[in-house]
């Protein structure tokens, strides 16, 4: 039985905004001339295919069902679990059900902890447990690090034939538009397919991260995060941008009270430190939450809703920067002949704003767009950290870390986690300040924004 | 100049009004008193009388805006609990404790970390600057860029967690968190400070170095340089100054926020300041702290913001206010 998230709506909702805005600017030179110099600087290329992975991995999490129960009888009809589930989870079954006990290292075959454990001739003994999972396949676990370095080596032909391939359709493509830097796409590509492909084949055996302390596999729970960054970076937009371009375009239009009192609400709403702010409006949620517990059938719609409300909040905070700059060019634009001439015939000006003012200010919202995204994107770590980020359940890059944290006193000392939410977060925010510096570039260098209050 | 100053003053009050209605409409009128005690007092099912208790002895059993009964203004939560931040008077946290004394008390180690970080950062970010802007378009210039980029991309989370660990637990140099005044402060506040800069050097960096760049192409530089200054004198004596005029102003207005601290490198440091007392105080869910928080970040943000206009006069004097 399918079921719809809000969130998964709202980003399918982006996915097919963002795809008809490309068509849209296809046609218009305005817009295409900035974007073909985009793809064509190598960074852009580069960080757009990485960028591209994160997106397939967070849409295919996007769609989530609830599986039938196996038909049991004397119940007419189907059943359906209560357990929300996305194709991504369907697609690493076998990572998500896979659990063991508690912390393990990355490919281990043993547990973190000592266990009592009973030998066959009846003695107990405390030793490091073997896994339920991790290497069980293996007749002797001695055999563990020849295994691995088979399978890597396996993972890296695999790899190679790929990148043979992605190299010859490189040269074609190359031929044909010769302004886009498809090597760079293509050995970008080939990088990713060198480190997923043997850390796919290792996956089926291995716990390729380690596991946390309730025994889930870390890489699992790393891929879960990226839909959890992904809405809080884009589905906050939705929220900013119509507040932005509205308040600020209209300050900068209509002058006189109408600016005097946008102003006065962004100078109020900026005073407030961001994090104060963004807590104030959370706690709120909360309790607001609590007290509709019942609105929400299951968990994930619960979660689901906190994780929007946290996006609106975020946008609600950080719409200030945005709007202030599109004042100050509205205000600049509104000067110049050809929107006094539209003013002298009697244009009105919902129409003047809507044909003359907007599409002039597209190239700031596009920069500011891409660049609040990297912000976004570690505002939510932070905030996790703090306690008012995204519900306890959801698994976000806040979450691990805050949980990996706890746990940095204990020796050895437990690195996996933090290292896994570190790399994932790190190649994405990367990915995106390297695209977004492009698309400034090839937009207008000279627009600085960064509006994400922290 | 003064009228100015007043007349901004002025300007700040309304927009103090503004803070503190939104904050009494965000945590008495939507969240009200009862959701507030229930709260506090843990579980689901609390019975009334302990709500009413609660809200007696914190001071929320009045009405919100208007006290019909005693037809009075001011014996309102409004009043007691918004109307009175405006004279400072903060009231007591959750643990009945006075909040002004707290901040009093937390105000000088959240100094101690912030106001060495706040300007030896400016030192390395402005120097490291002008040596991208200075080697611009070498080998140099290209990877401090892209280790800029690349250290932006890091969450301060990880800058914290990896210092910590590398500095305190591995190479034991100095205590992984604790705090003491005096002297002693010195050893407990070394590390956030270090790991405070290099967190910020990625993003300010970068930023002021396109500001360098783009004085670098003014009129004024091609002017010292056909006259035969050196390159060294041009971005020295020339570049340096102008560029340092849109910097200084655009930092200037966190200099008053500096006394709230840092959030997360205190609290992972475990040094008791104000960015410590917030986040406890939002983790405990004790809004009186919250409240009174938000209140003084916004006087000390408006503080900024006239201080910047101020600055630009001091630096620039092509400017005037009135």
């Amino acid at each position: 039985m399918p079921v719809i998230l809000i969130s998964d709506a709202l980003i399918w909702l982006l996915v097919a905004g963002a795809v008809g805005f490309a068509l849209y600017s296809r046609r218009q030179p305005h817009l295409a001339a900035p974007w073909s110099r985009v793809f064509a600087s190598r960074a852009a290329g580069a960080s757009l295919v990485v960028l591209s992975c994160y997106l397939a991995v967070g849409l295919l999490d996007s769609i989530h069902y609830r599986p039938a129960l196996d038909a049991r009888e004397g119940v007419k009809g189907a059943a359906y679990s209560s357990e929300v589930l996305s194709l991504l989870d369907a697609a690493l079954t076998p990572l998500r059900g896979r659990s063991e006990k508690t912390y393990s290292a990355p490919l281990a075959t043993r547990s973190y902890q000592k266990e009592q454990v009973e030998l066959p001739d009846g003695k107990q003994t405390r030793e490091f447990p073997r896994l339920r999972y991790g290497g069980a396949h293996l007749a002797r676990e001695e055999g563990a690090p020849r295994d691995i370095l088979a399978t890597i080596g396996l993972g890296l032909l695999g790899a190679a034939l790929a990148a043979a391939l992605i190299a010859f359709v490189a040269r074609r493509l190359g031929r044909r538009r010769p302004e886009v830097p498809w090597r760079t796409a293509g050995a970008t590509l080939a990088i990713i397919l060198v480190l997923a492909l043997p850390m796919m084949l290792l996956a089926r055996h291995y716990h390729v991260f380690g596991t946390d302390k309730v025994g889930q596999d870390v890489l699992y729970l790393s891929l879960k995060s990226i839909r959890t960054s992904l809405v809080i970076g884009t589905v906050t937009t939705l929220v900013l941008l119509p507040l932005g371009i509205a308040l600020g375009v209209m300050a900068g239009y209509f002058k006189g009270w109408v600016d005097d009192v946008i102003q006065y609400v962004y100078t109020t709403l900026n005073s407030i430190p961001g994090v104060l702010l963004i807590a104030a409006f959370v706690l709120m949620l909360q309790v607001v939450i609590e007290r509709n517990a019942d609105l929400f059938p299951t968990a994930a719609q619960r979660a689901d809703v906190r994780l929007l409300g946290l996006c609106a909040i975020l946008g609600l905070t950080s719409w200030t920067g945005l709007a202030r700059l599109l004042r100050g060019e509205s205000l600049k634009l509104s000067q110049l002949e050809y929107i006094q001439a539209a003013q002298a015939f009697g244009v009105r000006d919902a129409r003047i704003l809507g044909r003359h003012i907007v599409p002039n200010l597209a190239h700031i919202v596009i920069i500011a767009l891409v660049m609040d995204f990297s912000g976004l994107v570690l505002a939510e770590a932070v905030l996790s950290y703090v306690g008012v980020g995204v519900d306890p359940s959801t698994t976000s890059f806040g979450t691990m870390i805050n949980a990996a944290r706890l746990e940095m006193g204990r020796e050895p000392i437990i690195w996996w986690s933090l290292a896994a939410a570190f790399v994932f977060m790190f190649v994405l925010v990367l990915a995106a300040n390297l695209f977004a510096d492009a698309v400034r570039d090839g937009f207008d260098p000279r627009v600085r924004v960064g509006t994400v209050p922290l | 100049m003064l009228a100015y100053i007043v007349r901004r003053l002025l300007y700040a009050i309304p927009i103090l009004i503004g803070v503190n209605l939104l904050t009494f409409a965000l945590f008495f009128v939507v969240n009200t008193p009862d959701d507030m005690a229930r709260m506090q007092l843990g579980s689901r099912r609390v019975t009334p009388e302990a709500i009413e208790k609660w809200k007696a002895e914190h001071g929320y059993d009045k009405p919100l805006l208007w006290n019909a009964k005693e037809k009075s203004l001011t014996k309102t939560i409004f009043f007691e609990k918004s109307v009175k931040l405006f004279v400072f008077d903060f009231g007591f946290s959750e643990d009945q404790r006075s909040i002004g004394s707290e901040i009093r008390q937390r105000m000088w180690p959240s100094l101690a970390l912030a106001v060495p970080t706040f300007l030896i950062g400016l030192l390395v970010c402005v120097s490291f600057a002008l040596a991208m802007a200075f080697f611009r378009a070498t080998p140099f210039d290209f990877w401090s860029v892209v280790l800029c980029v690349a250290m932006m991309s890091i969450s301060m989370l990880f800058y914290i967690v990896g210092g910590q660990y590398l500095v305190s637990k591995v190479l034991h140099l100095v205590p992984i968190s604790g705090y003491a005044g005096g002297a002693d402060a010195v050893k407990f506040v070394v590390l956030p400070v270090a790991i405070g800069i290099i967190g910020g050097i990625g993003g300010s960096s970068r930023w002021y170095r396109t500001i360098f760049l783009e004085e670098t192409s003014k009129d004024y530089v091609r002017t010292a340089r056909a006259k035969g200054l050196a390159e060294r004198t041009v971005m020295f004596r020339h570049v340096l100054k102008n560029g340092l005029i849109p910097i200084l102003t655009g930092v200037v207005v966190v200099i008053p926020t500096l006394f709230l601290g840092s959030l997360l490198s205190e609290s992972f440091f475990g040094i008791p300041g104000l960015g410590s007392y917030t986040i406890d105080a939002i983790q405990a869910q004790d809004f009186a702290v919250v409240r009174s928080m938000v209140f003084i970040g916004s006087v000390l943000y408006i503080v900024g913001l006239i201080l910047t206009d101020i600055s630009y006069t001091l630096v620039d004097p092509r400017i005037r206010l009135q």
